[in-house]
């Protein structure tokens, strides 16, 4: 607040009012109805904004040019928001994995149930701490690859917020059983139209910073970033276009039917995957990687093809989740074709961010930081490569609807997705604090073992499940009938099931760690005031380095 | 003009192709032109130090 003048100050006043003022009339509006305790959660979290800029008004105007530094403190609330996600989703994940090795954790409770608890833990990691940590990162990486501070001062905080409050709206809403059964994007109309709103703020801010950036060349990190805000908030509204019952509660009828409405919803499903767990999460490793490693990335030239290469196969993939269904075989192929090609982009970035790293990896052998974002690529490369395998229909027979396909996206999630974010995190948090080092380098070490061996054992245990689950489900004896009840199945994945939880709890560990050590980085470590020079302003008459250098 | 299903067909298969292959060759011609190969390495060199604050 002290860095906002006062103009700003009003202005996060007035959003925060009208913000309260629209959840009074959800509230209202909602009565009785699970809608109506979502308007009393917008009300209190605006209430909270509203009380903070209200206190802080009087406050004494910034003194210092503000031009020339770059604004971190949306990131660093972002990055603390992110990890908080991190625990409770993967916490979630942890328990929902427990009921259905053990169903009698579910303690007999509705909101407790697999079906309200499962998407907690999806959108609690997904959006909860990817997406945070994805416009947190996204403001970090902007604003340095532009030279140039972030144009406004009030709109990344609503971003920041706006989102935060999506995703406090969409847990509380499945716990309460509000969700309108699309995979990935079950909240229902109301808080998508506020997503809409957060969303489009944040294209403009990105694209204003970009305007102001004082390179010549946008960094191809940029790019990644800024498809996976454009097509997610296509993706968006495509999908959730859709009918509400009434203005007075949280019930909408899609605006698709039958299969389409199954074409429609994967392919937003998939190019979530792709634009929300992939570019941006790319853009990450595009910066953070060379950065960390202190080499350029490999092949510039190679990570442009592979952009392109990506968002052009990723956005036709998508009916591959549809194989075997009344979608016409056309559709299926065209998804099969596009997933095997987009092989070719994959490993492409995979092997630019391994290649980056060829020639330092007694770096990767003692920097736990380095090393997270070296196995991600590798996961990258693996479960892209499995990813295209699946799509293969004759494959696809025997992966779909079991745990073969969790084990994959969990490859793709803890190996690729979380790894990379959190080696970005631990190169991010000494910077963005100015501090000497991170708070303990043993508890990186630690997480980075822990997460690693979750990760292993969680995919191993889903791959000899699911492979075990299809298999059973196709044996027939020598009368044509099926060898296997499905009970036999499920009782044949309970060690698998055990194990997964075990997994998944070693990663929780890890998260749990990485909280506590940014969270004593924070307020332990000493600051570090960094040897910088002064930015290089074009009317300095002084060289930006001195000349010995 | 109706959207039909034909005309949509027709579309896909005629424009939608030649300006996809179109844009692949104009990508990979930007990707590779020559002469934007210093613009390439100073952008990939420029992120290694970027903390000295905004140039402005």
């Amino acid at each position: 607040m002290t860095q906002l003048k006062s103009g700003e100050r009003q202005l996060a006043m007035i959003l925060s009012g009208l913000v309260l003022l629209a959840g009074f009339l959800l509230a209202a509006a909602g009565h009785g109805d699970p809608m109506g305790v979502h308007g009393w959660i917008v009300v209190l979290f605006a209430a909270v904004i509203l009380v903070v800029a209200m206190r802080a008004l009087d406050d004494p105007e910034p003194t210092e040019d503000r031009t020339m530094s770059y604004y971190d403190d949306p990131t660093k609330v972002g990055i603390v928001i992110a990890l908080l996600w991190a625990v409770v989703g993967m916490g979630m994940g942890v328990w929902v994995a427990a009921q259905l090795a053990w169903p009698d954790l579910r303690f007999d409770a509705a909101w407790s149930s697999f079906g309200r608890i499962r998407p907690v833990h999806t959108s609690g990691v997904i959006f909860g701490f990817g997406g945070n940590a994805l416009i947190a990162t996204s403001f970090h990486v902007m604003q340095r690859t532009s030279r140039a501070r972030l144009a406004g001062q009030v709109s990344p905080w609503f971003v920041l917020l706006g989102f935060n409050l999506f995703c406090i709206v969409a847990a509380s809403g499945y716990i309460m059983g509000v969700t309108q059964s699309k995979e990935y994007a079950e909240p229902e109309w109301y808080a998508d139209i506020w997503l809409v709103i957060v969303w489009v703020v944040y294209f403009i801010l990105y694209m204003r910073t970009l305007a102001r950036r004082n390179e010549p060349h946008i960094y191809v990190a940029n790019w990644y970033y800024m498809s996976f805000i454009l097509v997610v908030a296509i993706l968006h509204i495509v999908n959730n276009l859709a009918v509400p019952a009434s203005w007075g509660g949280a019930k909408s009828y899609s605006l698709f039917s039958g299969v389409q409405d199954a074409m429609t919803q994967w392919w937003y499903g998939h190019n979530a995957v792709a634009f929300f767990l992939t570019t941006g999460f790319l853009g990450m490793l595009y910066y953070f990687l060379p950065k960390r490693a202190e080499r350029p990335i490999y092949s510039y030239r190679l990570s442009i093809l592979s952009f392109w290469g990506i968002v052009f196969f990723y956005i036709w993939v998508g009916s591959h989740h549809l194989h075997y269904t009344a979608l016409p075989q056309w559709v299926q192929t065209l998804g099969m074709t596009f997933s095997v090609m987009l092989l070719i982009p994959s490993w492409a970035s995979a092997g630019n961010a391994l290649m980056t790293l060829n020639g330092a990896w007694g770096k990767v052998r003692d920097d736990a930081t380095l090393r997270f974002m070296m196995v991600a690529a590798v996961f990258y490369g693996l479960s892209t490569f499995e990813g295209s395998f699946m799509a293969v229909r004759a494959v696809n027979s025997l992966s779909h609807y079991t745990d073969w396909t969790v084990g994959h996206v969990h490859a793709g999630a803890m190996g690729w997705v979380a790894l990379i974010t959190f080696g970005s995190i631990y190169a991010l948090t000494p910077v963005l604090w100015r501090k000497k080092t991170m708070y303990s380098w043993k508890l990186v070490e630690w997480h980075f073992w822990l997460a690693l061996s979750g990760t292993v054992i969680y995919v191993f245990a889903m791959w000899n499940s699911g492979i075990t689950q299809g298999l059973m489900w196709r044996t027939y004896t020598e009368s044509g009938t099926l060898a296997y009840s499905f009970t036999d199945t499920l009782v044949a994945m309970h060690p698998y099931y055990i194990a997964r939880a075990a997994g998944g709890a070693l990663f929780l560990a890890g998260a749990v760690l990485a909280l506590y050590n940014v969270v004593m980085t924070i307020r332990r470590v000493p600051d570090h005031a960094p040897h910088l020079d002064y930015p290089t302003n074009s009317e300095a008459a002084e060289p930006a380095v001195p000349a010995g250098e | 003009m109706e959207m039909s299903h034909e005309f949509t067909l027709v579309l896909a298969k005629s424009f939608g192709l030649f300006y996809l292959i179109a844009l692949s060759i104009g990508i990979t011609a930007y990707a590779f032109w020559p002469s934007l190969g210093n613009r390439f390495d100073t952008a990939a060199k420029s992120i290694l130090d970027d903390e000295d604050g905004p140039c402005r």
